[in-house]
């Protein structure tokens, strides 16, 4: 297992910086990279994606985990619903919400319905609108994720807390505050690191809604090694996917734990 | 501080058939303690929660103080609640624990600082209050369950089994205390228990419940002495009573062809249970009115008394006899039965035929 | 001092007509939000269930106006789609097996035998999550080429364990720990050889566990797109052949490839519920 991670690794970083032309060691291939028009598109959009999308998800998700607690009737089927989305690639997720944003779509089937314009979200000419497509289908996806994972930190805590707040004269609001909220943080730690790094390699979505013209990191890669053939410039892309990763993933662990230790073991 | 009323309350759990609480009706003074005893599945933690509102009741009312309480939200009850399993903040210090009741309540910080030093001072807390619970034994998580409980001058103290999960030396220590504490501050206590023991030491009054009704309610020397059925009288008591089947007549009690006389006003005749505790049956060395003959077959000594299991005819009996006695295994020994002691229950239903008043 | 009912005082029926109120209220929004998340996949549906001419029309009909299997027929006759399929098939199962093989024991072994540094063994999984697919498929690629192993399904298999390897373990030494060691030696005291104790009370009891854990691979290696993509040409997985010809295809096929891959979702899911809830419990701690 060693083997299948690490070399590849120590191979990527290398082919870095590799000329493909001549085999030496150069900067050249970073340097291709970023001056290539569409890099700064595509980490203007990734960051955009990563900082409109996670929190969203994150409310939404402890939205519905709170629901879920509250037991209504047809918990069960709810829960079947709603983490069906986890299971499904961010392929599948980008060619289902196609076929809503599409032209001749639902979404725009409905705007006619009601006398409106039909708009075309998913063209090159409108990025606002791409990116709303993309971090729809987004959301749509990768809450369900959080949410299993909240939910399931939930149910870890025990129910005599809540009750005890309760009686104590805490109401649903105090309670959530101060019992709730706090002793789910483990989770939303977890949830938060794993969803970010995901989020990094968001890639098959914006593939099935918007082709080549919303450019991702991930997707960049992808394009460097088979359209364009360079392998070498994909190796670039894929370390700095892999260094900003690391570097986000180091710091929320930084700064929650720092949070954490005052509850002290 | 304030009383509580509880008029025919029913809940039946959704799903269910069976009714957890059946009809239960009771009346609890200002700053009375009462114990809500029996075994597990009769109720009693029901009730108690439905007094907090962890539970709605399916009929019937709950009244806190003359004031309405059946489905008011939980928050809103002015009450305090000790768990079984404490239930202490994992993630607040043990100062912030018990400062959380006055915290919701917004009141002023001078007055919360001034509470919980009372209160930690009371429950011996004063040197744990920077601590954090994981950093406490579970006897010192208890307390910080109590402190924080009688913080607030609340209505009503509620507490479920909040001694169960100590060790045997502890609960005994600690339930003194806790009877202290609890008459010092005077606040209207329901508490809730399995354990017979605690229930008699503690209760002003002690409900015996089973299969959610009320079988007996009354001071615990009442429910000692004067069981009003068969399941109180075996229930109450270590070891529980014995009984025998007897057949009243004339005045006299026959049990397996030995002759006892018959309480007094024993109201009819025929056949009849035989309710007799263990202390009430002595050794003796000679045969005389009510007596009989039995044959030993445990002898436990338990230190200050010996408890002997005796074969008498089809009947077993538990005796207690002195702490010198020399009976062994096999031996034949001779019984006096107190005759005032002896208590008559119906057969069938189990019912006491007479009641403490009437003695 | 106690007695039994008094004048009652007369209930208050607000409060519990506001907590009816609210927990209606609570009914409308999961029913809000799971027709958020129901609808696209009914109506992807639908899509993929519509004749040519109806996926044309517009505005496009929200029910099966115009049902025919046309559309997904088409897709499924196209090149490569059966053999894609048949690919995502042996890729899975060879997922399956080969991470069930070599997790098992190794979830066992950290089950059983305490080793410091279990945290920061967790840390390690972690980041190993944090890996993008990207890193490894590239430079895989190279080497596969050399070992001549590139372009077929045990590529990918070797990448997909790979990959699922630390979740594999982790869930299946949360697995074994769950079992208690007391049966084990009590087999043996009774009798059983190590071997036999391991057969015959930890494996039962393991099963459900390893099952969920399998099946989860599964499903996981079923979606994975990039690295499929990445290290096959000819012998592409499903999501891989749909992804690579994606620019080239007709609306119809993208919406009917769309509800192909996401049938399997809703199968697991509704397998999988019980266990997803002690899955993501037991990787938190």
């Amino acid at each position: 297992m060693l083997f299948l991670f690490a070399y590849p690794m120590v191979e990527g970083i290398r082919a870095g910086f590799t000329s493909d032309l001549t085999g030496a060691l150069t900067l050249d291939n970073w340097g291709r990279m970023v001056n290539d028009p569409y890099f700064t598109r595509a980490v203007r959009n990734t960051l955009l994606l990563i900082v409109v999308v996670i929190p969203v998800q994150f409310l939404f998700a402890i939205i519905m985990a709170l629901l879920l607690q509250a037991k209504p009737r047809g918990t069960a089927l709810y829960f079947y619903l709603w983490a069906i989305p986890l299971a499904i690639s961010d392929l599948a997720a980008g060619l289902v919400w196609l076929s809503i944003f599409a032209d001749q779509g639902y979404l725009n089937s409905v705007l006619v319905g009601f006398g409106l314009q039909p708009f075309s979200w998913l063209s090159y000419q409108s990025p606002g609108t791409q990116f709303l497509a993309v971090a729809m289908a987004e959301v749509w996806r990768a809450t369900s994720l959080v949410l299993v994972i909240i939910v399931s930190g939930m149910q870890g805590i025990p129910k005599d807390y809540d009750e005890a707040a309760a009686v104590l004269g805490a109401n649903y609001w105090q309670r959530l505050r101060h019992i709730t909220l706090p002793l789910l943080k483990p989770s939303l730690q977890v949830a938060l690191i794993l969803r970010t790094i995901l989020a990094f390699q968001t890639f098959a979505v914006a593939q099935a809604l918007t082709g080549e013209s919303f450019p991702l990191l991930v997707g960049e890669t992808y394009r460097w090694y088979s359209a364009l053939n360079n392998s070498n410039v994909a190796s670039v892309y894929s370390l700095v996917i892999m260094a900003i990763s690391m570097i986000t993933a180091v710091a929320y662990l930084r700064i929650l734990r720092d949070q954490s230790r005052q509850v002290a073991k | 501080m304030a009383e509580i009323q509880i008029n025919n309350l029913v809940k039946v759990y959704p799903g269910g058939s069976e009714r957890a609480n059946d009809d239960v009706s009771m009346h609890i003074d200002d700053g009375e303690f009462m114990v809500l005893l029996g075994p597990s599945g009769c109720g009693k933690t029901t009730l108690l929660r439905q007094i907090a509102g962890l539970e709605l009741p399916t009929s019937g009312s709950i009244a806190i103080g003359g004031r309405d309480v059946t489905y008011m939200p939980v928050h809103q009850r002015n009450l305090s609640m000790v768990f079984q399993s404490y239930a202490v903040f994992p993630h607040r210090r043990v100062r912030q624990n018990i400062a959380f009741p006055l915290k919701m309540k917004k009141l002023p910080a001078s007055d919360i600082d001034k509470k919980v030093a009372w209160a930690a001072e009371l429950l011996q807390l004063t040197p744990y209050l920077d601590r954090f619970p994981a950093q406490l034994s579970g006897g010192q998580r208890q307390r910080v369950a109590v402190a924080r409980a009688i913080v607030l001058d609340a209505d009503v103290l509620l507490m479920d089994e909040p001694l169960s999960n100590l060790d045997a030396l502890l609960r005994l220590s600690f339930l003194s205390e806790l009877k202290r504490i609890v008459e010092q501050i005077g606040t209207t206590t329901v508490y809730v228990t399995h354990d017979q023991s605690e229930a008699l030491s503690l209760g002003d009054t002690v409900a015996v419940m089973r299969s959610g009704k009320v079988s007996q309610m009354g001071g615990p020397l009442d429910i000692y002495d004067w069981p009003a059925d068969t399941f109180v009288g075996s229930f109450i008591g270590s070891p529980p009573m014995n009984f025998l089947d007897g057949i009243l007549q004339d005045g006299l009690l026959d049990i397996d062809g030995h002759r006892f006389t018959a309480p007094a006003n024993a109201p009819r005749s025929g056949k009849v249970r035989v309710g007799i505790r263990a202390e009430a049956v002595g050794v003796v060395d000679d045969e005389g009115p009510n007596t009989l003959t039995a044959t030993v077959q445990v002898v436990e000594p338990l230190g200050a008394s010996i408890l002997l299991t005796v074969e008498v005819g089809v009947h077993q009996l538990k005796v207690q006899a002195e702490p010198t006695a020399k009976t062994r295994t096999g031996d034949t020994v001779i019984l006096r039965i107190s005759d005032s002691a002896i208590r008559l229950f119906d057969p069938e239903t189990g019912l006491a035929w007479l009641t403490g008043d009437s003695a | 001092m106690t007695t039994g009912t008094r004048t009652p005082v007369p209930v208050d029926l607000a409060p519990l007509r506001s907590y009816r109120r609210r927990r209606g209220l609570l009914q409308v929004a999961c029913v809000i939000i799971s027709a958020f998340m129901a609808v696209p996949i009914y109506l992807i549906a639908v899509a993929a269930f519509s004749t040519r001419a109806g996926l044309n029309q517009f505005p496009q009909p929200f029910y099966p106006a115009n049902f025919g299997t046309e559309t997904m027929s088409t897709f499924l006759s196209s090149t490569g789609i059966t053999a894609g399929f048949i690919n995502s098939m042996t890729v899975g199962i060879g997922t399956l097996l080969l991470s069930s093989l070599v997790g098992a024991p190794a979830g066992y072994a950290i089950a059983r035998y305490m080793f410091r540094g279990k945290d920061s063994y967790q840390l390690f999984l972690l980041f190993t999550r944090a890996l993008p697919i990207v890193v490894l498929s590239v430079p895989l690629a190279r080497v596969f080429l050399a070992a001549q192993i590139y372009d077929r399904p045990v590529a990918v298999i070797l990448l997909h364990s790979a990959l699922a390897l630390p979740t594999t373990i982790l869930i299946t030494s949360s697995v074994f720990l769950a079992v208690p060691v007391d049966a084990e030696e009590a087999a043996r005291i009774f009798g059983c050889t190590p071997v036999g104790a391991f057969m015959r009370v930890v494996l039962p009891l393991a099963l459900p566990g390893m099952a969920a854990a399998s099946i989860f691979t599964f499903v996981m290696s079923w979606n994975e797109v990039l690295g499929a993509t990445i290290l096959t040409f000819s012998q592409r997985t499903l999501p891989a052949q749909v992804l690579s010809s994606l620019a080239d295809s007709p609306l119809a096929y993208r919406f009917a490839g769309g509800l192909v891959l996401v049938i399997p979702a809703l199968i697991f899911i509704a397998i999988m519920r019980k266990y997803l809830l002690n899955m993501w419990g037991t990787t938190i701690r």
